[in-house]
């Protein structure tokens, strides 16, 4: 076997710490280890060896404290809606949430009868990426994540607020 | 044990008690005065010749406010000796702003009886009377109604969110105890 010592002439990426930054964050999605109905079963089969989420860098975690991506499957009940609601603000920004299946993207099936769903969990929580079908194919969950891939690559970041705010509040001395 | 068998046994424990039975159905159902569902429920799970040892399922029903009644079915099974049974009972519907019609618990005699009756209150209200711990099973504690019922009207919001498809598009602001 040979060595192959380091020499210190590998190659030079040019970028913008933007760019790496949107490039880290969509590589390496994690999305909190939840299912609430039917679509969960979907979900679990795109995370299994078949379908291998961990190919794009996704892979569940246990906690939402270490989670990028809420996947919302199944069901929305107004039981569940705190919960959720909760769970979605104990995850640490920059979050994304993706909507999988009819259910959670307006109430699905229960829209004129179910007096216990919430007609879309866009109601209670801000979401990013929506993924039609009763449940959707793996592959449709795979596309709404490269969707959001898509859509961390395109985003610019804003200076935050209070930072802004500092800088306005302190003149600037030359 | 044939159907006959097990109500002439039930008539002959309790006399002057007005039973009932509905034999057209595929099904024979022996319909029996409310406040009486306990005892009997006792005599059948204890009698030797009957042993009904086990609740398969209770089944509350709603007739609305035409009829004004409801109905709360017990479907029993004697493990020992292959016999089925249902029971009726028929009791007033209460109107809007009343107390919850009564019926005496069954849980004391099986424990299955427990969430089946804590179901029937939640979805259609109605409260069984010595329940150990009557709450509701499935709807949020803090739920307004009983939503199997046939003059159901659901709520405008809970806890902020609009609860019809039509009220609040996906234009919505996003609403809640925190937010409102």
């Amino acid at each position: 076997m040979s060595e192959r010592p380091k020499t210190g002439d590998g190659g030079i990426i040019l970028t913008n710490a933007e760019d790496l930054m949107n490039w880290a964050r969509l590589s390496s999605l994690w999305p909190m280890g939840f299912g609430i109905a039917c679509c969960a079963i979907e979900m679990m089969a795109t995370y299994a060896s078949n379908y291998d989420l961990e190919r794009f860098g996704i892979m569940p975690r246990p906690s939402p404290r270490q989670s990028d991506v809420m996947i919302v499957a199944g069901t929305v009940t107004f039981k569940m809606a705190d919960r959720i609601r909760r769970l979605y603000e104990q995850m640490p920004e920059p979050r994304y949430v993706i909507s999988m299946g009819s259910c959670s993207n307006c109430g699905g099936p229960y829209w004129e009868h179910g007096y216990h769903v919430v007609k879309g969990v866009d109601r209670i929580i801000p979401v990013d990426v929506y993924v039609p079908g009763c449940p959707p194919r793996p592959e449709a969950l795979i596309g709404g994540f490269m969707k959001l891939q898509e859509k961390i690559r395109n985003t610019k970041e804003v200076a935050p607020a209070l930072f802004l705010e500092m800088e306005a509040a302190e003149p600037v001395t030359t | 044990m044939t159907f006959q068998e097990i109500s002439a046994l039930i008539v002959a424990q309790f006399p002057g008690v007005a039973i009932d039975a509905d034999t057209k159905g595929p099904q024979p159902i022996l319909i029996v005065p409310v406040e009486k569902i306990d005892a009997i429920c006792a005599f059948l799970h204890q009698d030797s010749r009957l042993y009904f040892d086990f609740l398969a399922c209770i089944t509350a029903m709603d007739n609305g406010p035409g009829l004004a009644t409801m109905e709360v079915i017990y479907n029993l099974t004697s493990i020992p000796y292959h016999t089925d049974l249902t029971i009726k009972v028929v009791f007033p519907r209460n109107a809007a702003d009343t107390a919850l019609p009564s019926v005496p618990t069954v849980s004391h005699i099986w424990r299955t009886a427990d969430w089946h009756e804590r179901e029937a209150y939640d979805l259609m209200g109605i409260y069984f009377e010595g329940h150990p711990d009557l709450r509701r099973i499935l709807l949020p504690e803090d739920w307004e109604g009983h939503p199997l019922r046939r003059d159901y009207n659901v709520q405008d919001r809970y806890h902020g969110i609009y609860v019809r498809y039509e009220d609040g598009g996906p234009d919505q602001e996003l609403v809640g105890p925190d937010r409102t």
